[in-house]
């Protein structure tokens, strides 16, 4: 099983990029906002920057190590690297530039066959569509043979049409790969569809690092809850009733939750954790908070609604059946088992 | 007042072409062009133009083989004394021609800097071919440079980056990327490096002199030979014209060879899947 280990310090512009991270023959995804220093950490490991500090392994053979002074040329690093606008060479046909990393020219058809270029072997860059400029790029990081897999963003540069499909060939091919493989993006959605483990970067530090579903189910911070599409709800959190934890909102109202925590803390509720209804329903719910809706907006099949601070999802059925317009009071509902606490400093 | 105007820019337009056209095609008007081409068969013209062509051979493959580099290394480094080092670089381009000539008669010269050195090793470089060709690249060699760090500038530095981790080393990188992209940019420097070389005349004639058959450039025999075979020195002249024109058209047209290099695939596409 392959190992990269990253250890980082390094100073960029606005923030200082501080991280440490092991993949295995896994996808990591790194998401987060912009100015965040993924795409440093990309070019570090690659050894298109020279960080500051650190170490950068492959299965314990150092490509980089600042204290013994181990720095090899990216050449010499076995890394494919897919850059964000695919940096293609515009004067060599997708065939060259298939060809310009291979180890082993006899693997370059076998390579535009199976990412289905092989009838745009002869064109250049500048006449393919996105998703095509998309896959010749994978396909020449993919011809050098590389140990480590590194994509910048690699669905930003296409549009929604286009993403969907080569998002999901993507992850057919990181999974017969079996690479050690870094995805930096700024869209959740990718990173959950493409990566086994997603690590969340603020400010240059890694904030959380966990599969998808555990960063929903346990966000350690608010910004990851965030990340993740929930809302959030400030407050005060003490004991409540039933073993409940109680959390006064500074919006006004109550919040019950089955998390614990004590003092300032953020609830986090998904969207798809909301309920709507004309009058608190007598049911399971304990969380009910009662607000007009600030914003309706169809997307498909659902209506995402915002209720005072808190944002919900339902189907343009129930929508239409509730008869819901704009300004109206409703009340949203959910329950105490579907709300995170988040404990804040 | 409103139809004055669009009457004094048509005016001043007609009388700037006719000044500058006038005079050119006086060289050609003033005898038949049959008398032309046997003025140029004269041994003045034949032996200026034999030292012309060597001269300008060496001098232009000294200017790319040194000029690439350093304008590559000027382009892509970033180094303390870089922007000093560009405008070294740019100096000469501003220098007047009689100041390079007495510079290199004072570095070269058989009392100069290096002159003295060279004499004892038995090299004479004054008024040589040699110093032909050095008050050549000296002039001209900056035009090339210049040109060549816009070029190699305008490089997306993230498809070097690419090419590095293709596995590409520095050399492979600048060979396979780098020259190619700024090729365009590279002949149109050694275009305008061709003709300021091809019209030297004052650093020429300081450094190298005006020796028949030995230094004596075709700049320089239309000067040597206006007061003594106007004829000559109008056919070297018309030449010199017809040299310049077709090296401006070759600058003007480059733009337009890159732009069909994206129109290229598609007649490629086209033939393919017929």
């Amino acid at each position: 099983m392959a190992s990269l280990d990253i250890t980082l310090s390094h100073g960029l512009r606005d923030v200082r990029l501080e991280l440490t991270l092991e993949v295995g023959s896994e996808t990591v995804a790194l998401v987060g906002p912009s100015g965040a220093g993924k795409s440093s950490v990309l070019r570090a490991i690659a050894g298109l920057l020279r960080p500051d500090v650190g170490r950068i392994a492959l299965d314990g053979t150092a490509w980089l190590d600042t204290a013994t002074g181990v720095d090899a040329p990216p050449e010499n690093r076995s890394v494919g690297l897919v850059f964000q606008e695919y940096a293609l060479f515009p004067h060599l046909s997708v065939r060259a530039n298939v060809a310009f990393g291979a180890t082993n020219g006899g693997l370059v058809d076998d390579v535009l066959e199976r990412m289905r270029i092989g009838g745009l072997a002869r064109e250049r860059p500048a006449r393919l569509s996105g998703g095509e400029r998309q896959r010749v790029a994978l396909a020449r990081a993919i011809a050098r043979e590389p140990a480590v897999l590194l994509l910048d963003e690699p669905l930003s540069a296409l549009d929604a049409h286009t993403r969907d499909t080569v998002r999901g060939e993507l992850r057919e091919l990181l999974a017969s790969l079996r690479l050690p493989t870094i995805l930096v993006t700024h869209d959740f959605e990718d990173a959950a569809s493409l990566a086994d483990r997603v690590g969340v970067m603020v400010d240059g530090r890694l904030l959380q690092v966990g599969t998808a579903s555990a960063l929903v189910a346990a966000p350690a911070d608010p910004f990851v809850a965030r990340f993740t599409g929930a809302t959030l709800l400030h407050g005060v959190a003490g004991p409540g009733r039933d073993g409940l934890t109680r959390v006064v909102l500074d919006v006004g109202g109550v919040a019950f939750t089955t998390d614990v925590g004590v003092g300032r803390v953020a609830v986090a509720v998904h969207p798809w954790e909301v309920a709507v209804s004309r009058t608190a329903p007598e049911d399971a719910t304990v969380n009910h908070i009662e607000a007009p809706i600030d914003s309706l907006v169809t997307i498909g099949n659902r209506v995402r609604i915002r209720v005072g601070p808190l944002a919900g999802e339902i189907t343009t059925g129930s929508a239409e059946r509730l008869g819901l317009r704009e300004g109206e009071t409703v009340v949203a509902s959910f329950k105490a088992t579907a709300a995170r606490l988040i404990q804040l400093a | 007042m409103r139809r004055l105007f669009p009457l004094i820019l048509f005016l001043a337009t007609f009388t700037t072409l006719a000044f500058l056209v006038v005079p050119i095609a006086a060289i050609f008007l003033r005898i038949p062009p049959g008398d032309l081409f046997v003025a140029l068969g004269s041994d003045v013209a034949r032996d200026a133009l034999i030292v012309t062509v060597e001269t300008t051979i060496v001098a232009q493959a000294l200017i790319i083989a040194f000029g690439t580099p350093t304008a590559y290394l000027l382009a892509t480094r970033t180094f303390p004394g870089r922007s000093l080092a560009i405008t070294l670089v740019e100096l000469p381009l501003v220098l007047p021609p009689a100041v390079a000539g007495i510079g290199l008669l004072a570095t070269f010269g058989r009392l100069g800097l290096l002159g003295s050195s060279l004499s004892a090793l038995g090299v004479e470089v004054a008024f040589t071919k040699i110093a032909v060709v050095l008050a050549v690249m000296f002039v001209a060699g900056p035009f090339y440079i210049r040109t060549g760090v816009a070029a190699f500038g305008e490089v997306d530095s993230t498809l070097t980056d690419a090419a590095r981790t293709l596995g590409a080393g520095p050399a492979r990188t600048f060979g396979r990327v780098a020259l190619p992209l700024a090729l365009s940019g590279l002949t149109a420097g050694a275009a305008l490096s061709f003709a300021r070389g091809i019209g030297e005349f004052g650093a020429t004639i300081m450094f190298a002199g005006s020796l028949q058959g030995v230094t004596q450039t075709l700049s320089l025999a239309v000067y040597e030979q206006f007061d003594v075979d106007f004829d000559t020195a109008l056919a070297i002249g018309a030449l010199l014209v017809v040299v310049s024109a077709a090296v401006l058209l070759t600058v003007k047209l480059i733009p337009s060879w890159r732009r069909s290099t994206s129109l290229f695939p598609t007649v490629s596409a086209t033939s393919a899947s017929s």
